[in-house]
């Protein structure tokens, strides 16, 4: 049985604001569900009011916009998935999509709703964060843009306010050269939470020269986390196994592991820089290497 | 908190009820006598309150029924009875992919989405397709086998 709670149906995003505006900071909104009702359920939290925002149309779809992929603040997992756009320009997104939880969950658990709920070993930061995502957040007063390496705060914790809603995730389409790959260890294949988690991301030149390089990791720190150190050590350089062995180095080291029920701190730091290496590796030499 | 009047069409038939905010799709389902809509875990984890809502498979734990509202619901019954069973309920049953069956009802909705989207599904697309779905019996095996007869047969 759910506690009780005031349900608020808004039609249209500004009604569904000034609810919020109205009802913070004792206020939650709700869209599919698959976090909020398990923690509802848990006693994790327990607003007195919530807003369902998972049919409001400003909130639906996937389009490009000025050099930029936006995916709404309701869109699905499974609408990733199945989205022509994000496997042209970002199929890495599909790869971490593919691995959350189970197809059920994918059916109703959308993307904003994943970044918002903060958890460390959330399966869309770390390829978001390879993208350089930023989070608009809506308010009755205002539209910000927070870059998503800057949304994380803690555990469950994100710089939105109670009055605010995640109306898009929005990134630039990367260059033509760039490659990204998702990675994920976990106790099991399908409908697990991930141990370690993270996406490796180089943008390379013609002749094979890395021009940026983002490696984002997840469920290794209170929040998923960039290794900028070591995204360092291959830009502007070609990818060789001695700079490959050195980035994956750098990415254990930038862990701040901890011991829980899914795996030890030393394992997984252990198991981020052999899995940073081998994304690298496959990356750079192709699948099957190292 | 004041109960609102919704409607559920659940297996073609329509429904006006009057449910509280804290009820759950799962928890009206039940309540209204669908009571092969199963509870197992109500988290999410195990799939055994699986429904398409709108031609999609979800678990019915995690949906308000509120959120249900005007929503097309159809159930594993709704899809066949023991008279006139569902040929995925025939290849589960004939494949020896049933023991105890408490999880059969679900596994036939995320069954139903798969073959909806994907008549002709490889084993890996199977099992991943039912990957939300626990059972504690059988192991899979004749719960895979079962399905693939299903894509099968459709093929002749």
């Amino acid at each position: 049985m759910l506690p009780e709670f005031e349900l608020l149906m808004p039609r249209t995003l500004p009604e569904a604001l000034e609810m919020l505006a109205q009802r913070a900071p004792d206020v939650m909104p709700i869209a599919g569900g698959t976090n909020v009702i398990p923690d509802l359920r848990g006693g994790r939290y327990r607003p007195a009011c919530l807003v369902n925002v998972a049919s409001l149309p400003e909130l639906r779809g996937i389009r490009q916009e000025d050099g930029f992929l936006v995916i709404g603040g309701s869109v699905t997992m499974a609408e990733v998935l199945e989205d022509p756009i994000v496997a042209q320009f970002a199929p890495v997104l599909q790869e971490a999509a593919k691995m959350l939880a189970s197809p059920l969950v994918r059916n109703r658990a959308t993307v904003a709703g994943n970044l918002a709920n903060a958890s460390p070993a959330a399966d869309m930061a770390p390829p978001l964060l390879a993208l350089d995502a930023e989070v608009e957040l809506a308010s009755r007063e205002s539209i910000r843009r927070v870059p998503l390496k800057d949304f994380f705060v803690h555990v469950r914790q994100t710089v939105r306010q109670p009055q605010e809603l995640v109306t898009a995730i929005r990134f630039p389409l990367p260059p033509p050269g760039s490659r990204a790959r998702f990675f994920k260890v976990a106790l099991r294949k399908a409908d697990a939470i991930a141990v370690v988690n993270g996406t490796v991301r180089v943008d390379l030149t013609e002749n094979g020269r890395c021009q940026a390089a983002r490696i984002a990791l997840g469920a290794v720190a209170p929040t998923p986390l960039r290794a900028y150190e070591a995204e360092h050590v291959l830009e502007s350089q070609p990818l060789t196994p001695k700079d490959i062995a050195e980035a994956a180095r750098l990415a254990g080291e930038a862990t701040r592991t901890i011991d829980d029920i899914r795996g030890s701190a030393a394992y997984r730091r252990m198991v981020t820089e052999v899995m940073v290496r081998r994304t690298l590796g496959e990356i750079a030499y192709g699948e099957g290497e190292n | 908190m004041e109960p609102r009047l919704i409607t559920l069409n659940i297996n073609g038939r329509s429904h006006q009820v009057a449910l509280k905010s804290n009820v759950t799709l799962l928890r009206a389902l039940r309540d209204l006598g669908y009571t092969d809509v199963k509870n197992g875990c109500e988290k999410g984890d195990c799939g055994a309150c699986a429904v398409l809502l709108n031609g999609r498979a979800v678990n019915s734990c995690l949906v308000l029924a509120w959120q249900a509202d005007g929503a097309e619901i159809v159930t594993a019954a709704g899809l066949g009875t023991v008279d006139h069973p569902h040929p995925i309920q025939e290849a589960l049953a004939d494949s020896g992919g049933v023991q105890c069956g408490f999880c059969i009802p679900g596994i036939v909705i995320a069954a139903k989405a798969l073959l909806d989207r994907n008549p002709h599904p490889t084993e890996e697309e199977i099992r991943e397709a039912i990957s939300g779905n626990l059972c504690r019996c059988t192991g899979y095996a004749l719960i895979v086998e079962g399905i693939r007869r299903v894509a099968e047969s459709r093929e002749s």
